[in-house]
């Protein structure tokens, strides 16, 4: 691996992003319309508002680079540019990592647009630090990311990849936490909660959003999204092959 | 001087065999050109000789390392068939990119512009060019680096004739240099531009030698004739 390629490829990526404007404004765009959308739901419950926002902010980017990585890198496959890549001097670490730092960069800014919308503008209120929301928002995109690189070699087409969003993500949300507290639902569906790393995502953000202290439960939360991220990009590395049939 | 070195080389593709049993020296300093029907083998044995292809059985040396060895990535270029270039990035941003890669100075990159004609398009999207500018765009890429051997699969697809006879005596010059060249085809007449020819069928290579050989074997008037009649007799 060189720090060259690796950053060669993620200034790549980004002039890809660059040249289609359209993408990065829905990236920054839908979410912010969806928690202008959330607070009018929510017009008159204000806790409810903050319960659901904080946590949200840290999930969109996830939920985004997931998208976003899983077809960039289809097209990779699809047009022979991965396999032009590995034919030359550069280590499948230095694809991987490029595509982290891309989209990490991706993800800090829709992050500073939405949370500047939700801050400012929608008075949406976190008990803990905002930097530490943002910080987490960063990470889960990387977690996006790399479930995005892993699960890109499981498609053919564009069609395809677009549906494991609803696939690997929505189950995902619907058992973390954010919508119904995981004591509250069948033990089936919880011990199947304690296996999916959005799970220790949401509930990082939900400690930092109701202000509890980041102890120790904190800390293994941010291991397991780490953790999570690192096992993708390492089964994502394995799908990178340099010979194929 | 011996540049490729392929032995008993057996590859399965789909299900079938692609390559069978298939032996072929590639000296350097010459321009070898690949010629057979489409589904003969030739991409595969390509993709053999850069280290992409799965392989069953044989070995395939290149510069005296397996194929696909790290230490010739940097001394080996390929080009598929398709342009394999980023379509959503300019032409000099994708050149940019790869000579990032392979950690060579930035003129090389006017000079691989210059040497493919696209001084014009350089600053262009590949998504909005022609079929032949991307292309001749995916062929600048394997330039950059100045290997020591060049796999060039049908580089001159639907160019013109002009541009095409520059592209030959750039592979002509690279090959007088000191460079392997080994450059698929379908257009016979492109046969006669080449040093050597393999003549490929079904997976299995029917002739090996210098194009007036060729025809001096087989009493034939042109090429197109001289395969006609090898195939005919095998």
């Amino acid at each position: 691996m060189t720090g060259g390629a690796t950053g060669a490829t993620a200034l790549r990526v980004l002039t890809q992003l660059r040249r289609d404007p359209r993408t990065i404004a829905l990236i920054v765009g839908v979410p912010t319309l969806l928690v202008i959308l959330l607070r009018f739901v929510f017009d008159d419950q204000d806790l409810v508002f903050y319960r659901i926002g904080g946590p949200l902010l840290g999930i969109f980017p996830f939920i985004s680079m997931f998208v976003v990585t899983t077809v960039t890198m289809l097209r990779e496959r699809i047009t022979g540019t991965l396999e032009r890549l590995m034919t030359l001097p550069l280590a499948k670490l230095d694809i991987l990592l490029g595509y982290a730092v891309a989209f990490a960069l991706l993800a800090v800014v829709q992050v500073t647009v939405v949370s500047v919308a939700a801050f400012g503008l929608l008075d949406l209120r976190v008990e803990g630090s905002k930097i530490v929301v943002v910080a987490l928002a960063v990470t889960n995109a990387t977690l996006g990311m790399a479930l995005g690189l892993f699960v890109s070699a499981f498609a053919r087409t564009e069609f395809q990849a677009v549906q494991f969003m609803p696939a690997i993500v929505f189950p995902q949300i619907l058992l973390c936490g954010l919508i119904v507290a995981r004591e509250d639902m069948a033990r089936v569906l919880e011990l199947i909660s304690d296996v999916l790393p959005l799970t220790y995502a949401y509930d990082a953000l939900a400690r930092v959003t109701t202000g509890e202290p980041l102890d120790g439960r904190f800390v293994l939360d941010l291991a397991v999204i780490v953790g999570a991220a690192l096992l993708a990009l390492v089964l994502g590395a394995l799908t990178l092959r340099r010979r194929t049939p | 001087m011996t540049a490729i070195t392929i032995r008993g080389l057996y590859v399965r593709r789909g299900g079938k065999l692609a390559l069978s049993h298939l032996d072929a020296d590639i000296e350097s300093g010459r321009v070898t050109g690949l010629l057979g029907p489409s589904g003969s083998g030739k991409t595969t044995l390509m993709r053999a000789i850069v280290g992409v292809q799965v392989i069953e059985r044989g070995s395939v040396r290149v510069l005296g390392d397996p194929a696909g060895s790290p230490q010739l990535r940097r001394r080996v270029a390929y080009i598929t068939q398709a342009p394999s270039v980023y379509q959503d990035l300019t032409v000099r941003e994708n050149l940019r990119y790869f000579a990032r890669i392979l950690d060579v100075p930035p003129q090389r990159i006017d000079e691989a512009i210059e040497t493919v004609d696209l001084g014009e398009e350089s600053d262009r999207v590949v998504n909005g060019l022609s079929g032949g500018e991307r292309a001749r765009a995916s062929l600048a890429t394997a330039l950059l680096g100045e290997p020591e051997v060049l796999v060039l699969d049908e580089p001159t697809v639907g160019l013109d004739p002009v541009l095409r006879r520059d592209l030959w005596s750039t592979f002509k010059r690279l090959a007088e240099d000191g460079a392997t060249l080994l450059v698929s085809s379908h257009v016979m007449d492109e046969a006669d531009r080449c040093d050597e020819l393999l003549l490929m069928r079904q997976g299995r290579i029917l002739e090996h030698a210098t194009p007036a050989d060729v025809l001096r074997q087989t009493d034939a008037q042109d090429l197109d004739e001289a395969f006609l009649r090898l195939i005919e007799g095998a």
